[in-house]
């Protein structure tokens, strides 16, 4: 009992938070949907559904089983570049920085992938999807790495320098595969790539339709990486002690610019393999039009900041906003009950306050104070986050 | 550069590395109208001079301003030989007196939610939610002005969502004490999402209404008529003269006002200010929710002023671009509206050189925000952020 006392009193505050922190977020979304006129019980059940979750209930019925499968499915796509594009934030974070430039290294990844994958058709297969994985990783972390060597050399805001470098990477991809730009697929009358390769394509892991690509498992390969990357390395070792204090870490001899340069790149890395996993396993292709229109390096910022940085955190949140995202999009939510774009944009208010409340976690240290003074007069926990943001803004 | 060798060599290499800057400049002035050299010759002589002046700086100790006459004779000789490639007709017509009036089209929403910035960053508030700040302008602008005919109204509607979005962003950075950043990460989303979502509420999948009160362009008499000034200047928009007289405003209340001595006070060391009687949070309050007005009317000139129309995410990264103004002009309102002229005028010239270069809109849209890299780059080390910027305050 005293075990489970202790447990609870450490890791508490950390999974408390969090499940509290979405719950306030979904009830505010909720009355925004009351008061501009709809039924948010009704949308909310709509995109429940839409996820596909119900396929793991074993009281549903089989006939809605083949079709939660479909969506579930989905989920899954869009989970696995979540958790990647959210390790992106979380790596840096740990070492002290704020990495918005998620989108951009996933957009530069994309384009790295699909440069590798449409060339060479005649290679083997395991060869030409590794090296098409490589090349979106090492364009990641190229474009991350450039906020870090800026910061280190500079001391220019990572904050600023990677939304800098986000709209030149989606301008610049952009300008790649449009109408006669040096990327173009072989339709001349469409802006999009080629199609990649079948040897550079992700494997199916399970479905027919659309189905589950084996990037899923290297996200959760990744999770693991991280895992170890951070606490059981010297290197990840370097990246808390900078993320803690960096003036500490200098003084005792760890390289702060290196570490800085090196976080980002890592990174940028794990944004750069969500955008391979995209591309070469269900999209096979770019359009202009959506190197614009996707968010998932943005929702991977609230995936980190929601999952606390911890790599089960960000398993659970990148479910959390994958199934949000696949149940409030046009495929799955149907449009009498609850309009799918106007669901696409409560999904980014969820997460806008899901940010604003995880940022703010006096406010809920707060109402924990209050909750637990009134049992007993202990100190409240402490809740510690490391800051971010070092360096001139 | 050490003190020692400042001492030995003077001030000249110094001087030097200011004559390449120049020396580069003239290069690529004398390839532009009116002279438009067509002798590639010219500006390379004048480039390979300035580099010659830049390494003799940055050898001599010089190595900020001796790396931007490198730079700048690099860049210039590589414009200039460009330019020299192409009609003298066309790049007339790039760089006509219109390109001024576009210079200011563009910096103006910049200019805007840079003088936001400089009130909130002075305070000691870092404000990254400026870009939602902005978004939010641009709706409600736009929105204000549909729903009462009035582009006036439409204006008081945008300041005061901008106030109440700055409102959240300033209990949570001050009284909450939340990580800044953060904060207003949680702001640019919430913008977004609530713009996007009541846009598609209101007005559906037709976009906005056509016929909406926009804010007038001023015709001064008499200048409209004159060749060069009236293309450049007889035609702008209300509210860009408007900006000039708020970066007046700004200058002198900041510098020269009591309350602009307690809003840098309680910026530079809040523990001070509050030991001599200073409200810190009060102060706080009032330069954020006053940057979240100013970088809402920014959005709003962009809705109401500039486009006429609303589109999702129609600010793209201006808040951020205008945050890198402040850090690029220091923190003070003629370097930060410098900062914003620059960032326009690469806008104006991207903007006339698709039409007439046939150049890539994509590939030129990306010329601002390397430009705002390359100035962060360049001056951030040189530039210092109020004392307490983005440290929350905790009352003792």
């Amino acid at each position: 009992m005293t075990r489970v006392r202790t447990w609870l009193r450490v890791h508490g505050p950390g999974i408390l938070l969090p499940v509290a922190t979405t719950v306030l977020a979904f009830l505010i979304g909720g009355l925004v949907v009351l008061l501009t006129g709809h039924d948010p019980l009704a949308a909310y059940r709509a995109i429940w559904n839409g996820t596909g979750i119900t396929y793991l209930f074993p009281w549903t019925p089989a006939a809605d089983k083949t079709f939660a499968a479909l969506n579930l499915q989905q989920t899954l796509i869009i989970t696995t570049p979540l958790v990647l594009t959210a390790l992106a934030v979380a790596f840096p974070y740990r070492c002290g920085m704020f990495n918005i430039g998620g989108q951009g290294q996933y957009t530069v990844g994309i384009v790295g992938a699909i440069w590798v994958g449409t060339r060479w058709p005649h290679m083997s297969k395991p060869e030409h999807l590794f090296l098409a994985l490589a090349a979106a990783a090492a364009a990641g972390a190229i474009w991350g790495g450039i906020a870090g060597v800026l910061k280190a050399v500079s001391g220019a805001h990572e904050v600023i320098s990677t939304i800098m470098l986000n709209w030149i990477a989606i301008y610049g991809a952009q300008w790649l595969f449009e109408l006669g730009g040096p990327m173009q697929g072989s339709q001349p009358d469409v802006p999009q790539s080629s199609e990649v390769a079948g040897s550079a394509r992700l494997p199916a892991i399970w479905g027919t339709l659309q189905p589950l690509h084996a990037g899923f498992y290297l996200a959760i390969a990744a999770l693991f990486v991280y895992y170890v990357l951070i606490n059981r390395t010297t290197f990840g070792f370097g990246v808390r002690a900078v993320g803690l204090n960096a003036d500490a870490a200098r003084a005792s001899g760890i390289p702060v610019a290196r570490n800085y340069v090196a976080a980002l790149a890592v990174g940028g890395a794990f944004a750069g393999l969500a955008g391979a996993c995209d591309v070469l396993g269900w999209e096979f292709h770019i359009v202009t039009n959506d190197i614009a229109a996707s968010q998932i390096g943005f929702i991977g910022i609230a995936v980190a900041l929601l999952g606390r940085n911890t790599a089960i955190g960000i398993a659970l949140s990148a479910l959390l906003f994958g199934g949000l995202q696949v149940g409030t999009s046009t495929r799955s939510l149907d449009p009498s009950v609850f309009p799918p774009e106007l669901a696409s944009n409560l999904a980014i208010i969820i997460q806008g306050l899901i940010i604003l409340f995880i940022g703010a976690q006096l406010l809920l240290v707060y109402i924990w104070r209050a909750r637990r003074r009134r049992h007993t007069d202990e100190p409240p926990p402490a809740v510690t986050t490391p800051p971010v943001g070092a360096g001139t803004l | 550069m050490t003190v020692a060798a400042r001492m030995r060599t003077g001030a000249t290499p110094r001087h030097v590395a200011i004559l390449g800057i120049l020396l580069g400049a003239v290069g690529l002035a004398l390839a532009l109208p009116p002279l438009q050299i067509q002798a590639a010759a010219v500006p390379v002589v004048f480039g390979v001079l300035g580099l010659a002046c830049g390494l003799w700086a940055v050898s001599r100790g010089e190595r900020r301003l001796g790396i931007w006459a490198l730079v700048v004779a690099v860049a210039a000789t590589a414009f200039a030989v460009w330019v020299q490639t192409k009609s003298t007709a066309s790049t007339e017509q790039v760089l006509s007196a219109g390109l001024i009036a576009s210079t200011l089209v563009y910096a103006t929403p910049l200019a805007y939610a840079a003088l936001g910035g400089i009130f909130s960053e002075r305070s000691g508030v870092v404000n990254i939610g400026l870009e939602g700040m902005m978004l939010m302008g641009a709706f409600f602008g736009i929105w204000g002005a549909d729903w009462s005919g009035s582009w006036a109204v439409g204006l008081l509607v945008a300041m005061a969502a901008g106030a109440l979005t700055a409102l959240v962003h300033a209990v949570f950075a001050i009284h909450l004490r939340a990580d800044q950043i953060v904060t207003g990460t949680a702001i640019n989303f919430l913008a977004l999402g609530i713009t996007g979502y009541l846009f598609i509420d209101i007005y559906g999948s037709n976009g906005a209404p056509s016929s909406i009160s926009l804010v007038p362009n001023v015709n001064i008499p008499g200048v409209e008529h004159w060749s060069y000034l009236g293309a450049a200047i007889g035609q702008l928009n209300l509210m860009t003269w408007l900006v000039f007289a708020l970066l007046v405003l700004t200058e002198v209340v900041l510098f020269r006002t009591a309350a602009g001595l307690r809003i840098r006070a309680v910026g530079e060391h809040p523990l001070a200010a509050d030991t001599v009687g200073i409200p810190v949070f009060r102060t706080r309050y009032g330069a954020v929710v006053l940057s979240g007005i100013l970088a809402a009317l920014g959005g709003a000139y962009l809705s109401i002023g500039f486009v006429g129309s609303f589109a999702n995410n129609m600010t793209a990264g201006r808040g951020f671009i205008a945050l890198a103004a402040v850090i690029f002009g220091k923190w003070r309102p003629y370097g930060a509206f410098a900062a914003c002229l620059l960032f326009g005028f690469a806008s104006g010239v991207a903007d006339r050189l698709q039409s007439v270069a046939g150049v890539s809109v994509n590939l030129l849209s990306t010329i601002p925000y390397v430009l705002t890299l390359i100035a962060l780059v360049g001056l951030v080390g040189r530039s210092r952020a109020p004392a307490a910027d983005g440290q929350p305050y905790i009352k003792g």
